[in-house]
Parts: structure tokens; sequence; C-alpha cells
């Protein structure tokens, strides 16, 4: 029994079909990679998982629970996180008070967990007081992913947590990825940098007009010359 | 000196007082708008109601036999307040929160709000009549002369009035508190910020906008009770507040609370001052001036005070269309 299972999912936004039965299966503490050309449903299958996206078929199932249609705003108490890609940080609040955001669906003292997040991220550290709108590209980025680490999540999803960010950045990044997630936590990430994000990849799954079109290793999907030709830009 | 007494009197405490209220006013209009994202039209009314509630209960108390010290209205004012928090997040309920949960955009639920309005209006009439009520109907106002350095003429505040400027600065300092301390009051603003991203956090929305409603339904009714208690309780009270409350929103910048103060604040002593009769304050120097002193020197009469927030609104949109505080653009 694995720890995520997509089975078979379809779904889109209104009448509109995205999604045309995708599989996706992930093992506890793995990091999953989902790549794929514009327009074949990455992000749509992340908010999907979020229940943003109406399902129209197929289920999603976590550690034996079925969240499928879940409404979004009831995830983060079955420690189930999500970074958008944009808007993803309050701007008027300090960066302090977007990680106590984070937090709002548990009662108990997080101190320590935010103590924790301010190690993974040492930029945020000084900052702590600003308003987070006030940051760089980067350092907003890394706020967007300490709020959603705030409920110790079992399950992160992040949508091109790298996009916008220049090369120094983006390695920053993907070394932070790696470190939340040996931290226990199992990530789903959606990459436009497919090369990079691929090479730290447990699993990668490769989309193509909504359905899956490759599914391996990290490593041997970088290796498959097919991939390589036709979605990593030879 | 007397000159400048009467000066600090028509002027600056005016426009303390008008200020407040439409501060009072404003925090409310802008905190909806920065949760729900819609105009509440129907907000000035929520003041009329929420004065009245501060007299209905006030009349229950006497006609209990209950004596006070204190007029029985600024007893019941703390109460009302309550009761129109209620009253507020009732109508969010029956007519705003049906509208949102199917979806309908920003500009249909301004509407509903217009229909809320005039269904307001039409209640207090039919259960208040037309008539102008006094809210002190049990015992006078009591006035009070401040001695200003030896000048003949003294400061003069009301009971009221007096009651109304501590109330204000009180609310404030609760409200900035309240926003920047508790984690409802970031939740809020958090809100504000971002809805979809609150929600995905976890923020709980029903929460949120019940506080929305509480904070401002219960300005309202201290806005629209105190107000009456300066002057006279109107069914349409609230019409001519409307406007300016709006103006000092909309000059604040759209959503942001401390903005709706300073706004109100602006809007309520630019009124005041644009209204003063400058000529008084000549009078001392009128030997010097090279011209004779006409009697009046205002820049708008007094009848044309609602004109000073429409042309303060149109040099802030012309000039800086977010608003003081940077806002949303409507």
């Amino acid at each position: 029994m694995s720890f995520l299972s997509i089975d078979n999912l379809t779904g889109g936004y209104g009448q509109m079909t995205i999604l045309n039965g995708v599989n996706l299966t992930l093992d506890k503490g793995e990091i999953g990679v989902i790549v794929g050309p514009n327009g074949a449903g990455k992000s749509t299958l992340l908010k999907a998982m979020f229940g943003l996206v109406n399902v129209t078929g197929g289920s999603i199932t976590i550690e034996g629970e079925d969240i499928t249609r879940l409404p979004p705003d009831k995830f983060a108490s079955r420690r189930i996180a999500f970074v958008p890609q944009e808007y993803n940080i309050f701007p008027t609040l300090t960066v302090n008070e977007n990680l106590e955001m984070g937090a709002y669906s548990r009662r108990d003292d997080c101190s320590a967990v935010m103590e924790h997040i301010y190690d993974i991220f040492p930029p945020l550290k000084d900052k702590r007081h600003q308003n987070a709108g006030e940051l760089s590209g980067g350092q907003r980025q890394m706020v967007a992913v300490g709020r959603a680490l705030m409920i110790e999540p079992r399950l992160l999803l992040l949508d091109e947590p790298t996009a916008g960010l220049s090369p120094m950045f983006m390695s920053e990044i993907f070394d932070r990825v790696i470190a939340v997630n040996r931290t226990g936590v199992t990530i789903v990430m959606v990459e436009q940098n497919a090369k990079q994000a691929l090479a730290i990849a447990s699993t990668g799954f490769v989309l193509a007009s909504g359905s899956n079109a490759f599914t391996d290793t990290g490593k041997n999907l970088l290796a498959n010359p097919e991939v390589a030709k036709s979605f990593l830009g030879g | 000196m007397a000159e400048f007494v009467f000066f600090l009197n028509k002027a600056v405490l005016s426009g303390l007082i008008i200020g407040s209220i439409y501060a009072l006013g404003a925090i409310g209009l802008t905190l909806v708008f920065g949760i729900l994202r819609f105009a509440h039209i129907a907000h000035g009314d929520v003041m009329t109601v929420g004065a009245f509630f501060t007299l209905i209960l006030a009349g229950i108390l006497s006609s209990m036999g209950f004596v006070s010290p204190v007029p029985l209205v600024l007893v019941t004012l703390i109460p009302a307040m309550a009761l129109t928090a209620a009253f507020s997040i009732g109508l969010d309920r029956i007519f705003y929160k049906p509208l949102r949960d199917s979806g309908a955009k920003p500009i249909i639920i301004v509407m509903a709000s217009i229909g809320v309005m005039l269904m307001l209006q039409g209640l207090v009439r039919i259960f208040a009549g037309t008539g102008t009520r006094n809210m002190f109907f049990d015992q006078p106002k009591d006035i009070y002369r401040i001695p200003f350095f030896g000048s003949s003429r003294d400061l003069v505040l009301t009971e009221p009035q007096t009651v109304l400027i501590v109330f204000t600065f009180a609310a404030m300092i609760a409200l900035h508190l309240f926003l920047t301390r508790s984690r409802l009051g970031k939740a809020m603003r958090a809100v504000s910020d971002n809805a979809d991203l609150a929600r995905i956090t976890g923020i709980n929305i029903d929460h949120v906008v019940k506080a929305t409603w509480i904070i401002g339904g219960g300005l309202a009714c201290a806005a629209g009770g105190l107000l009456s208690m300066d002057v006279f309780l109107k069914p349409d009270l609230s019409f001519n507040l409307l406007l300016p409350i709006f103006a000092a929103t909309i000059v604040g910048g759209i959503g942001q609370p401390y903005g709706a103060i300073a706004g109100g604040f602006l809007v309520g002593f630019s009124e005041t001052l644009a209204i003063f009769n400058w000529s008084v304050l000549l009078r001392p120097v009128a030997h010097l001036l090279p011209f004779d002193l006409p009697a009046s020197i205002a820049l708008v009469p007094t009848e044309y005070k609602l004109t000073v927030p429409f042309v303060i609104l149109i040099i802030v949109l012309v000039y800086r269309p977010t608003g003081i505080f940077k806002g949303r653009v409507l």
C-alpha cells in the first residue's frame, strides 16, 4: 500500500477537461517530480490533489484515506500543505506573521517548529519582522514554503517553486527542498526546470496532454533518450 | 484670544467630532471591503439601526424604573453595539452570504446592499416613524466649559462629544492591538491580503467574516448612537453620512483600516475648515488690512458642506488613486 496513490484521475475547470486519467503513486519520504510541456496539466494535477479543480473521475488516497473532492480548507488539519506558484505569501504581514498563519489550523505551541524553519531558511531569520512583500523573489519563495511547513506536513505540494528565480536562487531552493525532504516530508513538485528537478527526484512523472507519458526514477528518466528528445530539449 | 478659542471650538473640536464619526464608520466599511470585496452601501443604515437600538434599550430600562447617574443612552450604547453586531451578522447570513456562496460577482452584492439599505430605511420608518427624537429623554446633556488661558471664551464640549472622542481613540488603539497581536486579527489581515491563500492555509474564513461584521457593526452603532446623541436621532441620519464615509474610505486607501481612520479625520477637518468663517480670526487685525473685512469669509457655505468630501475624493483619485495608505483600486 503506497503512501500517496492517484488512480485514473480525470478533471478540469468547468466543462474543460484537462486531466485524462492520470496515475501517480509515491512512497513515504519520496520526492515525486512532475514534468512535461506547457499545457500538459502539471499544475492542474497538483491543484486537483488539493481540491482546487473539478474532479470528474478517479480517486486520490493518502495513507488509505480517500481525499478526492475534499474542500481545500480541510487539508491543513490533515497535514497536507500546498504552495501555489504565485500569490503564495501574505505581502502585508511580516515574515513571522506569515509563518504564524501557516500554523492557524493547529492549536498547540509551535514556536519550536518556527525556529526549525528559520534554521532551514537562515536568510529569513534577520527579516522576521519585515513585511513579506518587501523581500526578494527567492526569499518570498522561502516564506511560502516555510508557511506550508508550519503544519509539519506529511505531504507537501510545490507548484514550480523556482519559477522566475535566477539560476543561483534556483539551486538554493532545490537544496532547501532536499533539506525539507530529509526531515521526513513526502514532496510532490511540479517543475519547469526539468533536468535539475529530475536530478533530485525519487520518481519522475512525465505528463503530456493530461495523461502519463513516462514514469520512472528521476535518474532513469534523465538517461532515457526518448524523454530527453521530446521533453527535456535534447 | 477669544477669536482663537472660537476657531478651536468651531474648526478643531468640530473637526475632531465629525472626523471621529467618519472614522468609526469608515473602519467598518473598509474592513468589509478588505475581507468580502464589496462596498457595503447599507453601512450608513446600520448606523441608524444601531442608534435606534441604543434608544430602544434605554427606553426599556427607563420603563423598568431604572435610574442612572449618567444618561441612559450612554449606559445602553455598549449592549446596543453587541446587538448591532449580531444584527450585521444576521444581514450577512440572510442577504450577502447566499450570494457569495453562489459565486455572485461583487457588483451584484453591492446591488443587494443597496436593496438592504432601502429596506432598513423603510423598517426604521415603520417602527419609529419619521420624526426627530431626542436621545436624552431622561436628563439633559451635560455641557463642559473648559477655561482657555484666561480667554473670555471657553472651550465647549458636550457630554456625548467627550464620550465620542474618548471612545474613538480607545477603539483605534483596541483595533490596532487586535489586528497586530491577536491570532484572529492577523488572520483578518491575511484574508484581506490573499483570501485564496488564507483558505488553503486552513484559516477559518467563517470566523474572520464574523469578526469583520462584529467590528464593523459595533463601530457603526457607536458612530450612529453618539452622533444622534450629539444632534438628534432621525431616520435619515445615515443618508448624509454615507458619502463622506465612502470618501474617507477611498481617501485612506480601500481595505486599509489605518487609512480609514486617517481618511475619516481628513474629511472631517476639511469640512469644518471649509465652512469656518475665517473673517472671525482676522477681526483683531482688521485695522491693519488694506481692505474692509467682509462679514464672512468661508470657502464653502455651510449648506454646501457635502461638496467637500466630493472635492477631496476627486483630488485624491486624480493624484493618488490608491489612497493615502496604498489600498486596492475599486
